[in-house]
């Protein structure tokens, strides 16, 4: 009794300094962030006068905002199609037990072991498209001397903004019905952004393949077979027995994509810039620009807040089910 | 035993902790020190630093000078810090500041010392240009040193593209675009221009405002007495709209100096950047370049100036007056701007010590009409300054002239400068 009690006076003592610490340095500086987002703070010593939802409704009138905006939803879907379809399909092909699966799942790995600001230095001079006068550069140049010229395109620099044309059938019935919102350039698919997304899913579908792989190994061979067996065949088995019991693995993974695509900012930074027309520019850059550039502290912290709470309607849901997964068990 | 040996670790790190505290507290020594911050760490920024370091260090033997820098583009990172710094009540002895409207970032009255004193007794308001004297003055006090003078308003062009195709550098905007016609017909670009970085295209703007607003009219612009809704700023913006459409067209993926390997290479033939391009090229050992005004813009200045300011409280005072002084001295502006590959912004530098280009800039120095930069932190506060840029890094790819022209004089109302 008393060693269990020392034990726990122990332990508590033992925790109590990251406690502390993780109290003030993580949640008392978001619940600053947020206090500060409410301010009038613009400049180097605060202003806490009070100015209410002033600085989120200012926000949501900035141009650059709402590109962000844009660009963030974007980038996020994409991102997370591309490197989970990739993910798996790296997975399964792996599971195939060919030789030297070692060696393979390596060299995907390795990617996610480089920093983004690397990725996105490498990817800029890869995908940077040359002009009509200079001549075509790296991937575009790849693209003319195999002949498939007319791929050709302006990558990263590509202004283009895909959204429904209020003019088209489409737009004049939203409009109707009073959706003409919807078609709003903000309402749109950055075509800059697939370059973006282009060199974060080479970076991070290794990793969801590992992900995966793990799943795969978890399946044990007697359901497959036992499917066979009932005259499943290959495709029917995916469909019906693996891809259902792959779900958590999906689900962990846009967990944590998810949030790093909403945070993305490093690989923005080293690769494109905020883009032409804020194509390919996203909330942190803004955040970062406004805060640190512009001096104004409440428009950013205001900006700090959204970005928190998009990763907490992504993330928090999934702590809930597996807090509760847990109690069950 | 095993028992005894955890509550030896804890209370190990219980100590360890208080020592950590304690030293925290302590802080280094007091000492017969000067701390300079900037964002200088490399080539010939840091190599002119380090020239006034070395004369500093002759005349004031015995003071240990503390270089802190912090690098990154234009000091983003640096300012982050130094807000930081001055805030916490730790500030540098003196930090590097861009001469005019940036000192309001820093709250100048709370942590600057002004300066007046030392620019009577050390003559500066004789040696220093008018038009830059008014510049320096925020709420009625001088808050910096300058040390250098940058010019944003140049053209600089590839003299064997022009040769080649019998042209000359333009004047005005319609020689531009005669010339940029016929360089296009070459399949040469005629304008190269990178804005990855996001400030460049509000560079470029604003030497188009000056050309075609005046001195006297862009001044205004930034005071409040002339409006942004002007059609003169209308004009301005559909200039640079067509200006655009000569440019290099994977100019967002570019850094103003990656585009001017365009023009070092013979593809491009213009260029409008600023004078640290002369630096660049010669670290390039290019020397096929020529200057000329930005069209419309010749007998106007474009200035930028790195200055240094001094925090309140310092810890060093009477080592940080001495720096002060140096950097506005003959000596110390003639030691330091050859290297940086600037001009003094004294009047009275000694011209041989410099290269063709800057001898040219610094006679014009001397004779021009002085407008401040306001994509380098001269003419605006940074919270506007900021948001300028941001809306020509829109404008130069998307052209919207009534937007753009709405949201310039929107920014300048929340300001407080327009009605």
């Amino acid at each position: 009794m008393h060693r269990l009690n020392s034990d726990r006076i122990l332990s508590l003592l033992l925790i109590t300094p990251s406690l502390i610490a993780i109290a003030i340095f993580v949640y008392g500086f978001i619940g600053f962030t947020a206090f500060s987002s409410f301010t009038k703070w613009s400049s180097l010593t605060p202003d806490f006068t009070w100015v209410g939802w002033l600085n989120y409704e200012r926000l949501f009138q900035i141009d650059r905002f709402l590109c962000d905006l844009r660009n963030t939803v974007t980038f996020t879907g994409l991102f997370l199609i591309a490197t989970i379809a990739l993910g798996f399909f790296l997975a399964v092909l792996l599971d195939q037990r060919i030789k030297g699966e070692g060696i393979f799942r390596s060299i995907f790995l390795f990617p996610m072991a480089i920093s983004f600001i690397v990725t996105g230095v490498v990817w800029r001079w890869l995908l940077n498209p040359g002009t009509i006068q200079t001549g075509s550069s790296g991937v575009n140049l790849l693209l003319e001397r195999v002949g498939l010229g007319f791929l050709r395109w302006g990558w990263f620099t590509d202004p283009t903004i895909w959204h429904i044309p209020p003019e088209s059938g489409l737009g004049q019935f939203l409009a109707q019905i009073g959706l003409s919102g919807l078609t709003s350039p903000y309402v749109g698919i950055s075509l800059a952004m697939i370059s973006v997304v282009i060199a974060a899913t080479w970076q991070m579908s290794g990793y969801t393949m590992a992900m995966y792989l793990a799943g795969l190994r978890g399946i044990p061979e007697e359901l497959r077979e036992a499917a066979r067996v009932d005259g499943a065949s290959e495709i029917q088995i995916y469909q019906h027995i693996i891809i259902p019991l792959l779900r958590p693995i999906t689900l962990s993974a846009v967990i944590v994509l998810g949030h790093i695509s909403l945070k993305i900012f490093d690989l923005v930074v080293s690769m494109t810039g905020p883009g032409p027309a804020f194509a390919t520019d996203v909330p942190a850059f803004f955040m970062w620009d406004t805060t640190f550039r512009g001096n104004n502290f409440a428009q950013g912290a205001a900006i700090a807040t959204i970005l928190l709470a998009t990763v907490a309607i992504l993330v928090v849901p999934y702590l809930v089910n597996q807090m509760r997964t847990e109690a069950e068990l | 035993m095993s028992r005894y040996y955890r509550w030896l670790v804890l209370i190990g790190l219980v100590v360890l902790a208080i020592a950590l505290v304690t030293a925290c507290a302590t802080g280094p020594a007091k000492t017969n020190k000067l701390e300079m911050f900037s964002w200088w760490t490399a080539g010939g920024e840091a190599d002119g630093l380090n020239a006034m370091y070395d004369i500093y260090k002759k005349q004031y033997p015995g003071v240990e000078i503390i270089n802190a820098t912090v690098a990154g583009g234009a000091g983003t990172n640096a300012k982050a810090v130094l807000a930081t710094r001055l805030t916490g009540g730790d500030p540098p002895d003196s930090f590097q500041l861009h001469a005019g409207l940036e000192v309001e970032k820093y709250d100048p009255e709370k942590y600057l010392q002004p300066l007046d004193a030392l620019y009577t007794s050390e003559g500066w308001e004789k040696v220093f240009p008018k038009d830059l004297l008014t510049l320096l003055k925020y709420k009625d006090h001088y808050w910096g040193v300058p040390v250098n003078i940058h010019r944003a308003n140049v053209l600089w062009y590839n003299k064997k593209v022009f040769e080649d195709n019998k042209l000359t550098p333009p004047t005005t905007w319609d020689e531009f675009f005669k010339v940029a016609d016929a360089l296009k017909a070459k399949n040469i670009v005629p304008l190269v221009i990178g804005t990855k970085e996001g400030w460049e295209a509000g560079h470029t703007f604003e030497t188009i405002l000056i050309s075609t607003l005046g001195a006297e009219g862009y001044r205004g612009l930034w005071t409040g007495k002339v409006q942004w809704t002007d059609p003169k700023v209308t004009q301005a913006l559909e200039t640079f709209k067509k200006v655009m459409t000569y440019a290099n067209t994977d100019y967002s993926a570019l850094t103003w100096d990656a585009a001017a390997q365009y023009l070092v290479d013979g593809k491009g033939a213009m260029h409008i950047m600023g004078d640290w391009t002369d630096g660049w090229f010669t670290s390039k050992k290019y020397t096929g370049y020529g200057w000329a005004p930005v069209p419309g813009t010749k007998g106007i200045f474009d200035a930028l100036s790195d200055s240094f300011a001094a925090a309140k409280n310092p810890k060093n005072q009477e080592n940080l007056t001495n720096w002060l002084k140096l950097a506005g001295s003959k000596a110390g502006q003639e030691a330091f701007n050859p290297k940086k590959g600037s001009i003094c912004a004294r009047t009275d530098c000694d011209p041989k010590l410099f290269n063709a280009y800057l001898q040219s800039a610094m006679t014009d120095w001397s004779k021009d009409a002085i407008v401040p930069s306001v994509a380098h932190g001269a003419a605006a506060v940074e919270k506007w300054a900021t948001v300028y840029k941001d809306i020509l890094n829109t404008f130069a790819t998307k052209g919207d002239v009534a937007a753009a022209q709405k949201d310039l004089q929107k920014a300048c109302v929340d300001n407080g400068m327009c009605k």
